[in-house]
């Protein structure tokens, strides 16, 4: 290996054996550990949603058979979920960032760090158990009585495995709120903090209090299971809504411990592209916060045709529209940032753009569903597979796309290659819009959500969405392959490829061991860029 | 079907409602996703790398910019809410003088059994311009109720009775969806929703094979499950009598008052210890295990006939 004399070894340094990268404590190994695991469950909930597409292309249910096809459903559900979007951003990019951002060696518990990744995997054994021995069919949402009484598929230990990795997303969440109480720069006061750090403080605190919520509810469908306790039994007094009260008391946070991470991403590349301050700075942080609490009270409004209360529904369809107000604020924010800028169009920048779109548009279908009456007709339609995929696929993924491309010279030492960036990028925009758009019409019309066949009205619709994921698989797949490239291949990338602000360019690329060779100060606010830009500085030749 | 479908059918009186909601958002949607396009496109090509525009006092911060989004964003939301909440608050309400409908989901299957007693199963038969409200029990999971041309929907939950009513706009056969996933065979959980003319419709409930009425099957099981022994007019046991009780309150050992709706009287046919009427001792048996939904929603029905019947 070629280091540049003058620059400290990076924390490749320390050794590239396999006990070196299982038992380092180094919160950089860490992120690494997670970003390996869960690409290869993202490939995995992505095959599922292949055979998905490839059986809905055609009216009839002929590719695969019904239980088949409703473990497909549930397994892309639940490995997306919990094995892929709520673990994404944070693990990888905060792991590897939150210490570097905030000046510090590493986070606050480097041990419980390593634990935490030990935990998600024990915990995913039990979910792969579930799907190798024949697979679950409740769907991800574990509905009772259906999955307490009557599913015939291995849905405790499916639950087993979504109760453990549970407690690695706590302790994940922990480490991160006292890292960021605790080991900020000197000078590094609250609102001189990058938003990528609010927005994962946000997600932590919602992590560690809404969590624990979901593991008793997962106990409580094994109980019913196993012993027959009856809890959501309406024959033993038990009622089945409860459930679903728990669950999206749980699952409603849930989505911003998804998408508030995304959102922060978004907000350290922006301002860098465009050589502005983030507009509203302070705007963004208290909206962060503000979806961090809201989020706690909507729940409801998945069950507004449930046989809740007229009133309950009401109530909650107020507070959703209100959550609605600081995401606005936020899409404000982020286009004026663009506003006297001088913006380039580089891979990140362009994944934060399509992000921006895909969000904006996914958000605005929110409020179709917030509203109670034409809810009514569209909730348990795929008008809300094309809501949340635009908000978690369209904005979560484009995000963790995003900040992969801008924080991988950080992370590897080694730039991308930017054609293959921005062509990678264009695709994955059209092909996601290819897939996903029809899916409103489809709700619209009136197309029920899980169904392996269905009535041929809706097939055109269907067939182009299936076109549209072959192009969007394109669009993923092909980052797989040249940032893998450019892990031997790449240029060498200097400290700061992109003269961005945050501490963590301040130390070279990659990092070493400890980050820092001296602890930073901060002295004034994020994102103090100047104008005009210099010139990109291309990285050398290896 | 020719061509590609843009707009499902509207066949129910709160179908164009909806419509409208919904092609208001889309309009408000399009407009402000549009506005949005616009401005980001706009900075992003005037404010290009190496363009010329004019980019003094860059840092200019603008608070009322911020406040105005902030609270148009805020009235906008509030009137959404308050437009789609007025017709929720109707879907709760079913007009006087409905036809009632009792009906069962089951894995894989829609039961529909009419007043008059005929049965059908995965159809059902209404009349257009008469309000219908379905009452909806589970047999097994949660099953939902959807037919998307009247754009209406109702999960059927097993230990609850739900409700849904609509009433159809124009004749023809509408597609009825199971929504709620239900196992194995949910997307084979289809049915129609045939719409006829008025007098078509009485014509056909006539020509059902003769049998008895909901109430009645419920007055027959009423007897024959012993409840008229203890709640009829002449019993040695002291129990309430059921007459003039449904949709009336009824005041409770613990000093609260219920109103005796379905869920009350099925509550009580179920678990009698949860609500006892005041007055009364806690004796009855729970008959849980004695009746099936089916059952039970003729018990329900016929309780509930003996409030109007006998109403002075």
């Amino acid at each position: 290996m070629s280091v540049i004399a003058s620059e400290p070894p990076g924390y490749f340094a320390q050794g590239m054996g396999i006990k070196a990268w299982l038992l380092s404590t180094d919160h950089k190994r860490i992120a690494w550990l997670y970003l390996v695991s869960l690409t290869a469950f993202f490939l995995l909930g992505g095959a599922a949603a292949t055979l998905i597409r490839l059986e809905l292309a055609t009216p009839a249910g002929d590719l695969v058979s019904d239980d088949i096809y409703n473990r497909l459903f549930t397994m892309h559900g639940i490995v997306m979920v919990w094995f892929f979007l709520i673990p994404s951003i944070p693990a990888t990019l905060g792991n590897f960032l939150l210490p570097l951002m905030l000046g510090a060696k590493d986070l606050a518990f480097p041990r419980l760090n390593l634990a935490s990744w030990y935990v998600f995997i024990s915990g995913s054994l039990f979910t792969l158990y579930a799907v190798v021995a024949g697979g679950v069919d409740t769907g991800w949402t574990f509905y009772t009585p259906f999955s307490s009484l009557y599913s015939n598929s291995h849905v405790a230990a499916a639950a087993v495995g979504v109760f453990i990795v549970g407690f690695s997303t706590i302790m994940t969440g922990i480490n991160f709120i006292v890292t960021t109480h605790r080991m900020r720069a000197p000078g590094q006061t609250w609102f001189r903090l990058p938003i990528f750090v609010w927005t994962i403080y946000t997600t932590s605190l919602v992590m560690v209090l809404a969590t624990p919520v979901l593991a008793a509810t997962l106990l409580t469908i094994i109980l019913d299971r196993v012993f027959g306790i009856g809890l959501f039994d309406p024959d033993k007094g038990g009622d089945p809504l409860l459930f679903q009260h728990l669950f999206w008391f749980y699952s409603h946070p849930a989505v911003y411990i998804m998408i508030l991470p995304g959102m922060g991403v978004v907000s350290e590349i922006i301002p860098c592209f465009a050589r502005r301050p983030l507009f509203g700075y302070r705007f963004v942080a208290y909206a962060t916060i503000a979806i961090g609490v809201l989020g706690f009270l909507v729940w409801g409004h998945h069950m507004f045709v449930s046989g809740q209360s007229a009133f309950a529904g009401i109530v909650f369809s107020f507070l959703t529209f209100m959550i609605a107000v600081p995401s606005a604020i936020k899409v404000f924010n982020w286009t004026f940032t663009l506003r006297k800028g001088s913006v380039a169009f580089d891979a990140p920048m362009l994944y934060a753009l399509f992000f921006l779109a895909l969000f904006t548009f996914g958000g605005l279908a929110g409020l179709f569903l917030g509203q109670l009456a034409v809810d009514v007709h569209l909730t348990d339609t795929y008008f809300v597979v094309a809501h949340f995929h635009y908000i978690m696929v369209g904005g979560m993924v484009m995000a963790f796309m995003a900040g992969m491309h801008f924080w991988w010279p950080k992370m590897t030492g080694r730039m991308y290659p930017e054609m293959w960036g921005r062509v990678a990028a264009v695709t994955a925009f059209i092909g996601f819009n290819l897939t996903f758009f029809p899916q409103y019409v489809l709700g619209f019309l009136g197309m029920p959500r899980r169904y392996h066949a269905y009535p041929d009205e809706f097939g055109p619709w269907h067939l182009l969405s299936s076109a549209g994921a072959v192009v969007l698989a394109l669009g993923y797949l092909m980052p797989l392959g040249y940032l893998t490239w450019s892990l031997f291949y790449g240029r060498r990338a200097p400290a700061d490829p992109w003269h961005a602000t945050g501490l963590e360019w301040k130390t070279s690329s990659p990092p070493p061991q400890h980050n820092f060779e001296q602890r930073p100060e901060v002295t004034g606010p994020p994102y103090d860029y100047p104008l005009p830009a210099p010139s990109r500085v291309e990285g050398v030749e290896p | 079907m020719n061509g590609i479908a843009l707009h499902p059918i509207e066949a129910s009186t709160v179908a164009p409602e909806v419509d409208l909601m919904f092609y208001s958002l889309l309009a408000f949607s399009l407009g402000l996703g549009l506005v949005l396009t616009i401005l980001v496109l706009r900075f992003a090509i005037v404010y290009r790398r190496g363009s010329r525009a004019d980019r003094s006092d860059p840092h200019k911060r603008d608070p009322l910019l911020e406040m105005g989004w902030t609270i148009g964003a805020a009235v906008v939301a509030l009137g959404l809410f308050v437009w789609g909440a007025n017709g929720y608050i109707e879907r709760d309400h079913p007009p006087e003088g409905s036809i009632v409908v009792a009906g069962f989901g089951k894995q894989w299957m829609w039961r529909f059994q009419h007043d008059n007693g005929r049965r059908e199963i995965n159809e059902l038969h209404v009349p257009k311009d008469r309000p219908v409200v379905v009452r909806l029990a589970a047999e097994d999971v949660i099953h939902s109720f959807y037919v998307p041309a009247f754009r209406v929907k109702q999960d059927a939950v097993p230990g609850h009775t739900t409700q849904i009513w609509f009433e159809a706009s124009r004749t023809g056969t509408y597609d009825l969806f199971c929504a709620e996933y239900c196992g194995t065979q949910h997307s084979r959980m289809r049915g129609r929703i045939i719409v006829m003319e008025p007098e078509d419709f009485a014509a056909w409930l006539a020509a059902g094979p003769a049998t008895q009425s909901i109430a009645e099957e419920g007055e027959a099981l009423f007897r024959s499950l012993g409840c008229s022994g203890c709640h009829g007019p002449n019993s040695a046991i002291r129990a309430p009598d059921l007459h003039n009780v449904y949709g009336h309150p009824v005041a409770l050992q613990d000093g609260t008052v219920r109103i005796a709706d379905q869920q009350y009287i099925r509550d009580s046919i179920l678990q009698p210890e949860r609500d006892v009427a005041a007055g009364y001792e806690p004796v009855m048996p729970s008959f849980a295990d004695l009746v099936s939904e089916d059952e039970l929603m003729k018990l329900v029905t016929y309780v509930k006939s003996l409030a109007t019947e006998h109403s002075p």
